[in-house]
């Protein structure tokens, strides 16, 4: 039985938030040759914001604004305050940005303890709706339509505007870009701080779904890398594929053997990069 | 217009320009010659803000480019057509002829519209659409020069814009170079082909072990088999 239409929806919505998470660090990567390590925070940071502006407004809307906004300030501070300081010391920034993770998630313990948070729905998107046979609860449904406008939305940015061209001709020749007269810097934070945003409201939007405690950032990362890994450095439709992908097998390998579903990931991984070692849809160098 | 001098600079340990020399006067193309690994390529790298390590004097109309970053010296005139190319795989050939396009600056004379850049290079707009590096490689030189145009240059640097090319293309760059100058644009030429350069240079210098050996007319170069035979490998059919 594993796949069918719940199985399908569940998967489809988990891609959702990988997706909003790990399209940033993908681009970043591909741009820099560098490796965020807080961005599980970002999801993380997104989540309890998120949750805490849910509880005291009971605006849904607003709650994933904020975690977006609080997401995009904290990737600022990153940005402006380490990444632009040490540029080209890839080291550094990896070492940094891990420290950033590890006091993200002992200030959040602090201010929000412990235990898992998960936030209710808002009203209209509670319950379920039924889909080809299968009972599916609407949250997922929306999730998935909110994950699918956004990556069109990345898709067309990235893949039809003149900044977009920066970006992709950035992540094939970064040298022959800042010859031609761009201030590649300047691309890199603005993508660097759209992505920490879109991390954000992944984080907001996951709370209902996958909770928010200490260690969901660790979580979030891991998947995301395998993202990147398996869709290419630097390709917004091979985080896509691959978002979906490595949600699929996750879902459909846990209904039957739950404990070895993170597992699967990780071998599907592997075998990619034995096979293809530049990822799904991304160039060999 | 572009001044360079007592030029030292490498990349890691130990120098590869060991005082290099020469300056580009307004209208004037200026070749630079020299064997494989003399210097040529890294002399154009240190004068666009590419050299890690690097001491001497570049002037642009007067002001020094030194230590500015690359994106600013191509904001203040200098424009790069690099060695191999360098298509932007990822882009269509419109999109890399446009990614560094710019208005004319205002002391500019030699000035580009993308009108102009088509009728100088039609093959670009006719396969504007498909991957800038699906072109062949005669196509891809003409748009990374076209590419360093629209940058609306002061000075060109052109880095062997003939290597690896049929004799076929290796005559069409030229004369695309010998446009070039006739419109009055300002170039650097390296070259190791020396028809080519010869062709269309005014003053060439030659470079050995990141010095200048040898300076003079085109007509003095032509002249001088000693010199072609002794460190330009003799290329010159007569
Ligand atoms: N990226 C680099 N790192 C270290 N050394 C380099 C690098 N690029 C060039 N060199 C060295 O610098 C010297 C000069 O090389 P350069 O590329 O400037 O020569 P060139 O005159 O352009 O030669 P060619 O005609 O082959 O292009 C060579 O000895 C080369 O080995
Ligand atoms: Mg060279």
């Amino acid at each position: 039985m594993p796949v069918n239409a719940a199985s399908l929806v569940i998967g489809l919505s988990y891609a959702s938030l990988l997706f909003l998470v790990a399209v940033g660090l993908s681009v970043v990567f591909g741009l820099m040759r560098f490796i965020n390590l807080a961005t599980g925070s970002l999801y993380l940071i997104g989540g309890y914001i998120g949750w805490s502006v849910a509880r005291s407004t009971g605006n849904f809307l607003l709650a994933v604004l904020a975690g977006g906004v609080a997401a995009l300030l904290l990737g600022i501070l990153i940005e402006r305050g380490f990444l632009a300081r040490l540029h080209r010391k890839e080291l550094l920034q990896v070492c940094l940005t891990l420290g950033v993770a590890y006091i993200v998630q002992d200030v959040t313990r602090w201010i929000w303890g412990g235990d898992p948070l998960r936030l209710r729905p808002p009203e209209m998107l509670r319950g379920s709706l039924e889909l080809f046979g299968s009972v599916v609860p609407t949250y997922r449904v929306f999730l998935i339509g909110v994950g699918a406008v956004l990556a069109v939305l990345v898709w067309y940015v990235l893949e039809r505007t003149k900044w977009g061209a920066y970006v992709r001709a950035g992540v094939d020749d970064i040298e022959m870009v800042e010859c031609l007269g761009v201030n590649v810097r300047r691309v890199f934070a603005i993508v660097f701080m759209l992505g920490a945003l879109l991390s954000g409201i992944g984080g907001a939007l996951g709370t209902p779904v996958t909770g928010v405690a200490p260690g969901t950032d660790v979580q979030l990362l891991l998947m995301a890398l395998i993202v990147v890994v398996l869709g290419g450095l630097g390709s917004v439709s091979g985080a896509i594929v691959a978002s979906v992908i490595v949600a699929m097998v996750d879902t459909v390998v846990r209904t039957f053997w739950p404990q070895a579903s993170f597992f699967a990931v990780w071998a599907l991984a592997a075998l990619v990069l034995i096979v293809r070692p530049q990822g799904l849809l991304g160039r060999a160098s | 217009m572009l001044e360079v001098r007592d030029l030292y600079g490498g990349y890691g340990e130990g120098f590869v320009l060991n005082g290099v020399s020469f300056r580009v006067d307004e209208g004037q193309v200026v070749g630079l010659l020299g064997r494989n690994g003399a210097g040529k390529t890294t002399t154009m790298r240190a004068i666009m803000g590419l050299l890690p390590r690097l001491v001497g004097e570049i002037r642009l109309r007067g002001e020094s480019l030194v230590g500015l970053p690359p994106h600013v010296i191509a904001d203040k005139g200098i424009a790069l057509v690099p060695q191999g190319r360098r298509i932007f795989p990822s882009l269509t050939v419109t999109e890399n002829l446009l990614l560094g396009a710019r208005p004319p600056r205002p002391d500019q004379r030699v000035r580009w519209t993308v009108e102009e850049i088509y009728q100088l290079f039609p093959i670009l707009k006719e396969r504007g659409k498909i991957r800038g590096t699906l072109l062949s490689g005669g196509e891809q030189q003409m748009l990374t020069i076209a590419r360093s145009l629209m940058v609306q240059p002061l000075v060109l640097l052109c880095d062997e814009p003939s290597e690896g090319l049929a004799p076929v293309m290796v005559q069409r760059v030229g004369e695309i170079l010998r446009r070039l100058k006739q419109a009055g644009l300002s170039i650097l030429l390296a070259e190791q082909n020396l028809d080519l350069a010869l062709s269309v240079v005014d003053v060439a210098y030659i470079i050995e072990e990141g010095r200048v050996i040898w300076h003079g007319t085109a007509q003095e170069l032509l002249a001088n088999r000693d010199l072609q035979e002794t460190y330009l490998g003799l290329r010159v059919e007569v």
